[in-house]
């Protein structure tokens, strides 16, 4: 007895949190952490719109699969780059990896 | 009535959890957040009958991208302890702007409450979870696997999807690999 706008609110709400840390977090490994909490957003909008409109068809889930994949593909290149940077510069905060500014 | 509140648990934990993950200072501590944010997404996951997801997120997002995440912190911890501000200079506009996203989604909820009800229902489409016969729940991971091999369907993005991952895995090691003068 679940309601589709309950998750859907659900979702909203994951994605907003995730969206302010995007947004306020200085450190770059804690942008990357939001950014995977958005991506979880998404995909329960997915999974909750392929079971409540087309259970009969794979499309949601085949969604919901290749988002994990390009989620985790995504966090192993992003981290190597944090990495590489933290090497390069002795720093992940994103306000001081300004060398294309001016 | 059981599972509504098994989903209002559920779904307490896991916006608690999103919400440590974005405001704690100390990132270790994040990311043990992060991993119980995914725990309750996986929660989810089995009230929407979606088995096979649940099992993947538990192995992917608990198993690898939260251990890669807890490696690139532990990577560059020197800078975890300094008494730095967690926060940027723009985190009061970005409370805002989170709200006023949220809001607007909601609002659009609301404007559509005729098609996606905001209370339960068992008589209105889309109130209530659609009722379905088992054997249509079990064959759903059939069917998903049958779409990734069928040429008509997924084939192409499920190959490129495969070609993505290699490509990222030979990209990480190259971008994270020591340069020579780096070691001085």
């Amino acid at each position: 007895m679940i309601p589709l706008s309950w998750y859907l609110i659900v979702s909203a709400l994951l994605f907003s949190i995730g969206l302010y840390g995007v947004m306020a977090r200085r450190n770059a490994v804690a942008i990357l952490m939001a950014v995977e909490l958005m991506l979880n957003a998404v995909n329960i909008n997915l999974v909750a719109f392929w079971r409540y409109t087309a259970p009969d068809r794979a499309v949601g889930l085949a969604w919901a699969v290749f988002v994990l994949t390009v989620a985790a593909a995504e966090a192993a290149v992003g981290l190597a780059l944090i990495i590489s940077v933290y090497r390069r510069r002795d720093s992940v905060i994103a306000e001081e990896l300004d060398t294309l500014r001016n | 009535m059981v599972e509504q509140i098994i989903f209002l648990i559920i779904s307490a934990f896991t916006l608690t959890m999103a919400v440590i993950v974005v405001t704690k200072r100390n990132l270790f501590h994040a990311a043990l957040a992060l991993m119980a944010a995914f725990l309750g997404v996986a929660g989810l996951y089995v009230l929407l009958d979606a088995g096979f997801l649940a099992a993947a997120q538990l192995l992917v997002y608990i198993g690898a991208i939260s251990i890669l995440v807890i490696f690139a912190i532990m990577m560059t911890r020197r800078l975890m302890q300094t008494t730095e501000p967690a926060f940027n200079s723009q985190a009061g506009f970005a409370l805002v702007t989170a709200v006023i996203g949220f809001g607007i989604l909601f609002w659009v909820f609301y404007l559509f409450r005729e098609i996606w009800p905001l209370i339960p229902d068992a008589t209105v489409p889309l109130a209530s979870k659609p009722e379905l016969p088992q054997e249509v729940i079990r064959n759903s991971v059939v069917v998903m696997g049958q779409s990734f091999v069928d040429p008509a369907i997924y084939v192409l993005p499920f190959e490129i999807a495969s070609v993505l991952l290699l490509a990222a895995l030979v990209g990480a090691i190259i971008v994270a690999w020591p340069k020579a003068e780096d070691k001085a």
